[in-house]
């Protein structure tokens, strides 16, 4: 198996349905001559030429809703976010009309797009550049929200996502391009609404997706250390969630811990809980804890914006905390 | 002079204008008994729009509108009685009750929906005309959306992309000069709204909205246009809603004297008239026609009551496409008519795709060398 970076694995799975399906376009700013604003698109210009790879200006609602009407009518477009902050500014093309089409049209249309581009805080970038956006769009029906943290996911996720005949939103890691992992060839493709378990385990289980999945693992190998098996469940898509993955690892390991990088209000953990909370209440030996990002604007300094994020020594905190272990 | 009009087209303009008004007019009544809610914006006024509009392009182009969307369909053909029960919140509406009065979907038709954000459709319009043009069709897309709808956002950065690209759409801006309670001038620093086209080099022009063979020529004029791969065109039809904004406004904010004046200019009784000056028609053919359609409302409010609502299984149901799904046909499903027409879409195929996006300088080259300019 090839090693490839994130980006990579995502430039070969649209490639690779480009090629298979005439449909599929890809639109964007900076998509085609910039080669991307992080690469993902590099190389697709010359091999699809300018009316497959679009550069289009930076009208975020105009483009994402051109992208929506060509799925109206059968196209299967990929709308590249240049990043989800920017999104915002499109969000009502994905929510009310993407979202709702199938529904309003009491099902003669389907919408089959895929929103992509990358997600995520960090990089001394301040507020309005740095912000896990995920959970807001969990928050609609008709939508399918997917968030790969590997390479080979990224590949196999974008793939079946452009297959979908669903509008699916898909965040990548803008922290994790550059991040390289193994990468089946050819026709990989990841099923959407599969969570995944990363690494097994037996004391408690850890539920994570995307970049937090590295700080999950981090925290593992330094609790294994200490004589104690952490279960990582990877969700890799938040709507629709996983129960059943969820349920069985938690009925495995009796403790579940879940970490997430927006915020706590609303998010997609605070659902998690419920589901396990709702469910396997009995089965637990803990309350089910969170760790998430605070609860504030992302700030531009760096021992602030740390702060902010989760990261290992937190995680480890918690898994202890649930494993009455505190101080030990 | 002879009119430069059959009599075919007169009638069936006029037909279809009568229909859109007394169905628009049984739905006021209904919903004056509580058998429609929500919002419901009537069309009253602005019949000579959608008539125009309608004879002058082909059945095929796609067309989609803002919420006040009930007439233009009508004017395609859809079903009354369907589009009535969708407004009951029935299971033979189009939209199996699920879409309501802002919502009026009718596919068969390429009637591609009825939106509740202003100037939301707009961007969809131009994603249509780009599957069009990414599938070297010649079919145009039909874009209705109202005055208000020129001051948001998706309008300019809309205009912008179309223009550019050359899509082949036809953006009308029915400007009933409200937008809910506000004149538009009094919110828009240009209120002749098709001027703003000039600023994406686009072709832009203002029609007579209540004169039905106005719109018309104009429309046949710009579709040929569009067609034959020159560009957008934003058309202005100037009309006016002789009701409120919907059917729980009173409309205070306009004079009764200003209402008064417009009605004089209704443009169905404006139609009859030139038909028998100019001979083309006898009163006894509108008179066949306005009973004829009188006996279609009073069956489509009949359909709709005897509709029954949707079993609470539906409410799961039309939200996610599941694997191996059909879509659904909502005449076979309501009326059991089977139809053929449903639209199908090429494969990837089949697709030919040779546009291009390149710089206008070269697509301006090449449409000299094309003898388009």
């Amino acid at each position: 198996m090839a090693e490839l970076m994130y980006r990579e694995a995502l430039n070969q799975a649209l490639s690779e349905e480009m090629e298979r399906d005439a449909n599929v376009f890809l639109i964007g700013e900076e998509v085609g001559r910039y080669q991307g604003a992080f690469k993902v698109s590099q190389g697709l210009l010359d091999k699809f030429g300018s009316a497959r790879i679009i550069d289009a200006p930076i009208s975020e609602l105009g483009f994402t809703g051109l992208g929506v009407g060509a799925a109206m009518v059968g196209l299967r477009p990929v709308v590249e976010m240049m990043t989800w902050n920017f999104a915002i500014l499109a969000m009502d093309q994905i929510v009310n009309n993407a979202a709702k089409l199938r529904h309003m049209s009491g099902g003669q249309l389907r919408c089959p797009i895929v929103f992509r581009g990358p997600g995520g805080a960090g990089g001394r970038l301040s507020s309005q550049h740095s912000q896990a956006l995920e959970s807001t769009y969990a928050h609609f029906p008709g939508l399918k929200v997917i968030a790969p943290a590997t390479p080979a996911d990224a590949k196999g996720m974008l793939k079946a996502a452009i297959r979908d005949d669903n509008p699916v939103v898909m965040f990548e890691g803008e922290r994790l391009y550059a991040l390289k992992g193994e990468v089946p060839e050819g026709e990989h493709v990841v099923p959407l609404g599969k969570a995944d378990v990363k690494r097994e385990g037996k004391d408690v289980t850890v539920i994570t997706w995307s970049r937090m999945y590295y700080f999950c693992e981090e925290a593992a190998k330094q609790l294994e250390a200490e004589g104690i098996s952490v279960e990582i469940l990877d969700l890799r898509t938040l709507r629709p969630l996983d129960e059943e993955a969820i349920l069985a690892s938690v009925r495995k390991t009796n403790r579940a811990v879940i970490v997430e990088e927006g915020w706590p209000l609303a998010g997609v953990g605070a659902q998690v809980v419920d589901i396990i909370q709702s469910k396997a209440f009995d089965e637990l030996d803990a309350p089910v804890l969170r760790v998430t990002g605070l609860d504030v604007n992302m700030s531009y300094a760096a021992n602030l914006e740390n702060a902010i994020q989760p990261d290992a020594p937190k995680i480890i905190a918690a898994v202890k905390k649930v494993l009455y272990r505190e101080g030990a | 002079m002879a009119s430069a009009y059959s009599k075919d087209l007169l009638l069936t303009m006029y037909r279809k204008m009568y229909l859109m008004r007394r169905f628009e007019e049984r739905t006021q009544q209904q919903y004056g008994l509580g058998k429609i809610a929500g919002f419901c914006h009537l069309y009253i006024g602005q019949e000579a729009v959608a008539a125009g509009v309608n004879e002058a392009i082909r059945p095929d182009d796609y067309m989609l509108s803002g919420y006040r969307d009930h007439a233009q369909p009508l004017a395609r053909g859809s079903h009354a009685g369907m589009i009535m029960a969708e407004l009951f919140g029935r299971t033979g509406g189009y939209s199996k009750g699920k879409g309501g009065s802002m919502h009026v979907f009718d596919i068969e038709h390429h009637f591609y929906g009825g939106y509740g954000i202003v100037g939301g459709q707009i961007p969809l319009a131009a994603g249509m005309a780009f599957a069009s043009r990414y599938r070297n069709e010649d079919r145009i897309t039909v874009c209705y959306f109202g005055d208000a709808a020129a001051n948001q956002g998706a309008f300019h950065e809309t205009f912008n992309m179309a223009a550019k690209w050359k899509l082949p759409v036809l953006y009308i801006c029915e400007n009933n000069r409200y937008g809910m309670g506000t004149a538009i001038a009094r919110v828009s620093a240009e209120p002749e709204i098709h001027k703003r086209g000039a600023a994406y080099n686009m072709r832009h022009e203002a029609v007579d909205g209540m004169d039905a063979l106005k719109v018309y020529d104009a429309v046949k004029d710009a579709a040929a246009y569009i067609r034959a791969g020159k560009g957008p065109v934003l058309m202005e039809a100037n009309t006016y809603r002789f009701r409120g904004h919907s059917v729980v406004d009173p409309a205070n904010y306009r004079s009764k004297q200003e209402v008064e004046d417009e009605r004089k200019n209704d443009p169905i009784p404006r139609l009859m008239a030139y038909a028998i000056k100019q001979k083309l028609a006898k009163e006894a053919d509108f008179e066949a026609i306005e009973a004829e359609v009188k006996e279609q409302v009073d069956e489509a409010v009949k359909f709709a009551d005897e509709s029954p609502e949707p079993h609470l299984d539906e409410l799961w149901r039309d939200t996610i496409v599941e694997e191996g799904e059909e879509d659904v046909r909502p005449r076979e499903r309501v009326l059991g008519v089977k139809v053929d027409k449903w639209p199908s879409y090429p494969s990837g195929k089949d697709l030919k795709v040779t546009w291009d996006l390149e710089p206008r300088e070269q697509a301006e080259k090449a449409d000299k060398a094309a003898g388009l300019k």
